[in-house]
């Protein structure tokens, strides 16, 4: 067993807390989107669903923490999507030659960088959860403390996952591309239909029928789910809709997730085994 | 056999149909410098990239330091230190950290790592800097730091593909002085340069590659002998008489007088047959005002070989895809 990739992590968690703008607006960021964002849409949406009942004794969030596990879901896919840029940079600017002409397995870049974006990830999730608190997202509800610990847990692991695949994809790109414009087009084609086409900010049930499809295979769709089911419970109403997470149904979204990142570890260890670097 | 380093037989390179690496062939013995020559494009960097298995092998063998390029890169690469062409640093690491991450990507332990990044900083004099990020450092302090990076972990043979590309004379005389202490302390140098007289100056032996194919080699000495083409220039206080003399010398290819006084072409040696030139004019009664005797550099030998100058040979870069007539 060899380490060399804990060098590529303790490397690129050097430039983040070294570039303190780039770690504060990181930070800020999804606590920014949550305050505008999630005000000015959780006084609209409760205007809409002020007509909509919910049954006895059945438990009803607000839009605001309904779009909570959203943020860190979405925060999650950005920092991730753009977590293998800085590969795109050390390949056209740095030290990219040196890595590879070492005698270190290349697959240890791929993990490297996986494991120092899904840090970043950590961070801010915990950052978006310690905000939400503050401008009130009911996250674990009537949680004890063990609950919430384990809940956390929860969440971190299906960021982790998630995570990791963009991350992994993210490199591929980063390796394949030539330019940052290039990159950043693909990044932002990617992004789009991915944040569109899924659970995160509203349901999917009201979809048509051929975007609900993809919305299942979307990958955010199910870190949203995961993200959800840990923080606010499995059986709720949100904006007029009832959701029931099953244990399978978790278990199904965090297989996916596993499988999701799986392949996209595949694709970058294809890419960076036959990189050609000069 | 042993004492070869490198052994390069029947290397060829094709980026798609244009063949940059033509069918080359070389060794390199233990503890030489050994240098690429030739012009921007010739097949050097692209040489020196299969060799430090940054590109596969696509026709042709070599070793380094006993292992095959093609059956144990990892051990080739464990052998190696490489500067690159361009700058490698990330210009956010201080230079310790740049030479920690070196170190531990080459799986080098903690204890031996440490010591050895306190010996490189100070082989390299940048005591002072240690703490600095990459980017503040002058392009003569990087290439150092480059140099001591590529030192790390003691390699066999180091490679410097144009290590003083972009430098001035100062930064590029200091750095041979660190090149030749490595070399003395027993690391073979693998050098490309398209600077003659730094090849000249350093090399124990040179190959001259064009077109991807080695055109001439040996040691600058005998490359430059090789041309016998030692140039004399003379001024006397009788020209017209003196050339008679002159011209009687069998060694004497060529004598036009200019104004500047004579310029004789000879196709000796000219440091010996310079003496004889002096004494026969003195017996004749002619005075030598002034005399001056150049050997030819390694541009001519340049010359020789191509048909055109090393500094301009770049600028045919586009035209040499279509094929050469007539050379």
């Amino acid at each position: 067993m060899s380490y060399e990739f804990l060098t590529i992590y303790w490397r690129d968690m050097l430039r983040f807390v070294r570039f303190r703008i780039a770690l504060v607006a990181s930070l800020i960021q999804p606590a920014l989107w949550m305050a505008l964002y999630g005000a000015a849409m959780s006084s609209n949406f409760s205007r809409l669903s002020s007509g909509m009942t919910v049954p006895d004794c059945a438990v009803a969030v607000s839009y605001l923490t309904f779009m909570g596990a959203g943020v860190i879901a979405l925060t999650t896919l950005f920092t991730s999507l753009f977590g293998g840029i800085t590969l795109l940079f050390d390949k056209n600017w740095g030290l990219m030659r040196e890595l590879l002409a070492s005698p270190m397995p290349r697959n240890h870049i791929i993990i490297g960088i996986g494991l120092s974006g899904v840090t970043k990830s950590f961070i801010q999730s915990m950052v978006i959860m310690a905000f939400g608190l503050v401008i009130g997202v009911r996250f674990f509800p009537g949680y004890s403390l063990l609950q919430r610990a384990g809940a956390i847990m929860g969440i971190l692991l299906f960021v982790g996952v998630f995570s990791l695949g963009f991350l992994f994809l993210s490199s591929a790109i980063s390796m394949t591309m030539e330019t940052p414009e290039g990159l950043q087009a693909v990044i932002t084609l990617l992004t789009l239909p991915l944040f569109f086409a899924s659970n995160a900010l509203y349901p999917i049930d009201a979809f048509p029928g051929a975007v609900r499809i993809i919305s299942q295979f979307n990958p955010l769709t199910h870190l949203v789910n995961g993200v959800r089911y840990f923080a606010i419970g499995d059986d709720f109403y949100a904006i007029g809709v009832h959701y029931v997470y099953s244990v399978n149904d978790v278990l199904i979204s965090f297989l996916a997730l596993i499988v999701f990142a799986a392949a996209m570890f595949l694709v970058a260890w294809r890419v960076f085994k036959t990189a050609v670097v000069t | 056999m042993s004492e070869n380093i490198i052994e390069v037989d029947g290397l060829e390179y094709s980026y798609g149909n244009f063949k940059a690496v033509d069918g080359v062939s070389f060794s390199v013995r233990e503890g030489e410098i050994f240098s690429f020559l030739g012009p921007n494009g010739a097949g050097k960097s692209t040489v020196i990239n299969i060799l430090t298995t940054l590109l596969p092998l696509q026709k042709g063998s070599a070793s380094i330091a006993g292992f095959d390029l093609a059956k144990e890169p990892e051990q080739v690469r464990r052998s190696i230190g490489i500067v690159f062409q361009d700058e490698t640093l990330d210009r956010d690491l201080t230079v310790w950290e740049t030479l920690e991450l070196h170190g531990r990507i080459y799986s080098m332990p903690k204890v031996e790592r440490r010591q050895r990044i306190d010996e490189i900083i100070k082989l390299v004099e940048l005591q002072e800097k240690g703490d600095v990020r990459t980017r503040y450092l002058s392009g003569g302090m990087k290439r150092r730091l480059e140099i001591g990076r590529g030192l790390m972990t003691r390699p066999q043979v180091l490679f410097l593909d144009e290590p003083t590309i972009g430098l001035d004379t100062q930064t590029r005389r200091r750095l041979w002085d660190y090149i030749k202490m490595v070399n003395d302390s027993g690391t073979t140098i693998f050098l490309t340069t398209h600077y003659m007289d730094e090849a000249d100056l350093v090399s124990n032996w040179i190959e001259i590659v064009d077109f991807g194919k080695i055109i001439a080699s040996g040691t600058p000495l005998r490359l430059k002998d090789a041309l016998g083409r030692d140039v004399i220039y003379l001024q006397t206080d009788n020209d017209d008489a003196a050339t008679g003399i002159i011209k009687a010398l069998k060694a004497v290819l060529n004598i036009k007088a200019t104004s500047q006084g004579l310029v004789v072409t000879i196709n000796a040696d000219g440091t010996r047959c310079l003496p004889i030139v002096m004494s026969r004019l003195r017996e004749s009664g002619i005075e030598i005002k002034s005399v001056n005797l150049k050997k030819p550099t390694l541009d001519d030998v340049f010359v020789h070989y191509t048909g055109r100058d090393i500094r301009n040979a770049g600028a045919e870069k586009l035209p040499r895809i279509q094929p050469r007539g007539g050379r």
